[in-house]
């Protein structure tokens, strides 16, 4: 029954697909395929009705000037309302102040906390600053604890009162505290609460009274329904916050929540989260996220994020070791590590154009490797750099190692051995050996 | 045994004073009542002084269906089956419409009336093992569950499987002593499965009642992450045969459609038997259940209505058909 909203709109498209031109007939037709797919994503039923409501009056408009194909010139209107929909450009935070507050709210469980750790993270490397999270819900069990792990995960200092029940006051100390020990953002998470509970919202909003935050964000579950609407718009009035974060976009929901909110409280979405790492956190794109939603494929995001882990250095460094004939299994799995880095392969896979739908029930996932590597930690530092070294004996003793079996090592030792073959030939601009290999025997004599 | 029967009584709610079931009901009402009171209120004034249900006020049936994440397909559904009945008796109003809505809605669920964890008299636990993506709301309602089963007068013991995410060992560990039930931790980062086989043979040899394992949340495309829990599943029958017996899903009320895939890939991954639906003392209504309720034919067991430890109540689907309707 569920689909994502890209499939759900080709099948729409499909209904235009042969048609000559947008008629009034055909458009009613797919807009009302495209509002169903809409609120199947989540996307709140309104918002829904208006944006087919405007992508239709747009497309008749325009039937007469174009020669593009009618569900071309659709595919470009959805897209760009889409864009237009969820603010026309990214929007950063503003970090002029120092230090600058950042207060964090939301719903039970959308992901408050581990949002924390990953902006800390994020301000510490990519903006050279040294944030300060600051513990403030004191209802949930181990709340504090966890901010604390992360904490020491990211590296960046924790401030939280263990016997103070009283967020205000923690709020209020961790200010000066941050003040007199440099920090130039401070980070304060929060209890989860809900909207309509009076109390637990003039605690917060006595909170921002008191700390007069310069970024208030309000964290949201990708996968939240139509409830997004309310919630989006109580914490709003309350807050009047700065950003919206949405998180879990790793999971499968298309996030319809993220058109709703943008439209009911016309506030930004600064970041979205992408994994449980701590790493996992991206800057929001609304032309992407667009794009995204409609299958159109992501290349800007992918380059970037290659382009952030690949390092030139180590590059060159391999293929000098190809030229040598000194590629080993420990360059091999440096190579793995470093499209791990890159993020969920499958993530990466997706934002290609054309293959997010080939690719939506296959497995792809960076434990995918996880075989892999276990045979490759199981070899002694010698046979990683020796492969040939790999005897039947031990072989036994590196998948008993490894938990898998000869043939699996076999297999590995065989496809180590045909890319490093590859790799050489494509070195020595042996362009025609290549050809050889790869057409074989059946290659006509000449 | 006649004590252990007592104590079951009190526990399945068969003993319980009338009062008691009365106080339930009323604040499962007042909380659902406080959040849920647009759906009929909006009906009634879309069919107020009409002798008949036209298409527009199909249409609005459909709005209010939909904005309670009742979903496309289900709302549908239901339409559909509104039409047949309202073309067959051709005259109809507003409350002959209220009364086949909540009809039509309470056919999608299969199950009657939830009943709690029924612990038959055996030598072995009794297993539950808890999943759901992150944030629903497992640790808590373990926790809550916990403390049902104590008042009960079962010995329980919680196996702390979520190794992964920060502090989740403490979380459960703080409910634990709340609740006053023994846990099976180890440290974080360890083989969550070797962390429910430990669970399970504490249990067996303290010759406790039930076992709760609670797991780390994970969203269900993750395939290596679902193969893990499958893994977690496996391992209990090692140390008692037919373990777990009941695995049961947990999912968020605030969650839009994507919470039928979630119960889609659970399944599939665990053999869900049975949902706990959370934080229905919010302004989300959970319509999704209703779909999965009738796609998958899995009961929703209990509803989650607060932080407390006494807010894990039974759910009643003419309750919360009713909840959802009446005002």
């Amino acid at each position: 029954m569920f689909e994502n909203l890209s499939n759900k709109l080709d099948q729409a498209f499909k209904v235009l697909k042969g048609q000559g031109s947008i008629s009034e007939i055909n458009v009613a037709q797919t807009m009302k395929e495209i509002r169903k797919a809409l609120i199947s994503a989540d996307v709140d039923f309104k918002t829904a009705k208006e944006f087919t409501s405007n992508v239709q009056t747009k497309a008749l408009g325009q039937q007469v000037l174009t020669s593009l194909k009618p569900g071309d010139l659709l595919t470009k209107i959805m897209k760009d309302e889409l864009a237009t929909l969820m603010g026309s450009e990214k929007s950063d935070l503003n970090l002029t102040s120092k230090p600058t507050i950042i207060l964090v709210a939301g719903l039970q469980g959308s992901g408050k906390t581990t949002f924390c750790g990953k902006l800390a993270l994020h301000l510490k490397n990519k903006h050279n600053k040294k944030p300060l999270l600051v513990a403030c819900d004191v209802y949930r069990p181990a709340a504090i604890n966890q901010l604390t792990v992360l904490s020491e995960e990211v590296g960046v200092d924790v401030f939280k009162e263990i016997d103070n029940k009283n967020p205000v006051d923690i709020a209020n100390s961790s200010i000066s505290y941050a003040r007199k020990n440099a920090k130039d953002v401070v980070i304060i998470d929060t209890a989860g609460r809900l909207a309509i509970d009076e109390h637990m919202m003039n605690e917060i909003g006595t909170i921002k009274d008191q700390v007069k935050p310069h970024e208030t964000l309000f964290v949201v579950d990708s996968m939240t329904g139509q409830d997004a609407v309310n919630t989006a718009k109580s914490f709003n009035d309350t807050l009047d916050y700065s950003g919206v974060v949405l998180t879990k976009l790793d999971g499968d929901t298309r996030g319809g929540a993220a058109l709703t909110i943008r439209s009911v409280v016309d506030k930004p979405i600064k970041f979205i989260g992408t994994s449980e790492k701590m790493d996992g956190l991206d800057v929001f794109y609304p032309d992407r996220m667009a794009s995204r939603i409609l299958g159109m494929g992501d290349v800007i995001s992918l380059v970037e994020r290659a382009q952030q882990q690949f390092n030139e250095e180590d590059a060159r460094k391999i293929q000098k070791k190809i030229a040598k004939n000194t590629f080993g299994f420990d360059d091999f799995l440096s190579q793995i590590q470093q499209i791990k880095k890159m993020g969920n392969i499958k993530d990466l896979a997706s934002m290609i154009p054309g293959v997010s739908k080939s690719i939506k029930d296959t497995d792809i996932d960076n434990d995918s490797f996880k075989g892999i590597e276990s045979i490759i930690y199981s070899m002694t530092a010698e046979e990683r750099s020796n492969p040939t070294l790999l005897n039947g004996s031990r072989k036994k003793r590196i998948a008993q190692g490894s938990g898998t079996n000869v043939q699996e090592i076999n297999q590995l030792i065989k496809q180590f051995n045909q890319m490093s073959k590859m790799m050489k030939m494509m070195q020595g601009g042996g362009k025609a050996k290549m050809m050889q290999m790869m057409q074989g025997n059946n290659m006509p004599k000449l | 045994m006649a004590l252990f029967d007592k104590l079951k009584n009190i526990f399945t709610g068969e003993n319980k004073s009338v009062k008691a079931v009365e106080d339930n009901k009323h604040q499962l009402e007042s909380s659902l009542a406080k959040t849920k009171k647009s759906f009929f209120e909006k009906l009634s004034k879309k069919v107020i002084g009409k002798s008949k249900i036209d298409e527009n006020d199909l249409d609005d049936i459909e709005e209010v269906l939909i904005t309670s994440d009742i979903g496309v397909e289900t709302t549908l559904k239901i339409i559909h089956n509104l039409e047949i009945r309202v073309k067959k008796d051709n005259y109809i109003n507003a409350e002959d419409l209220n009364t086949i809505l909540k009809d039509e809605i309470s056919n999608l669920f299969n199950n009657e009336d939830s009943k709690d964890f029924i612990v038959p008299e055996t030598n072995d636990p009794y297993v539950i093992m808890v999943v759901g993506v992150n944030g629903v709301g497992k640790t808590t309602t373990i926790g809550k569950l916990a403390h049902k089963f104590k008042l009960a007068g079962l010995k329980v013991v919680l196996g702390a499987a979520d190794t992964f995410r920060a502090a989740a060992v403490d979380q459960i560990s703080i409910w634990a002593e709340r609740v006053g039930v023994d846990i099976v931790k180890q440290d974080m980062g360890s083989d969550p499965a070797s962390v429910a086989f430990d669970t399970l043979q504490s249990a067996k040899a303290k010759k406790a009642d039930v076992v709760i394992i609670d797991t780390a949340g994970r969203l269900h495309n993750k395939i290596n992450l679902m193969n893990e829990l499958t893994k977690i599943r496996n391992v209990m029958h090692k140390i008692i045969p037919n373990a777990p017996h009941d695995v049961m899903l947990v999912l968020d009320a605030s969650t839009g459609q994507n919470a039928i895939e979630q119960a889609k890939q659970f399944t599939a991954a665990t053999k869900v038997n049975s949902l706990a639906l959370t934080k229905l003392d919010g302004t989300a209504k959970g319509g999704v259940v209703i779909g999965i309720s009738d796609q998958f034919n899995i009961p929703v067991r209990y509803i989650g209505v607060g932080e407390g430890i006494n807010d894990l109540q039974l759910f009643n689907s003419k309750e919360f058909v009713n909840s959802i309707f009446n005002n």
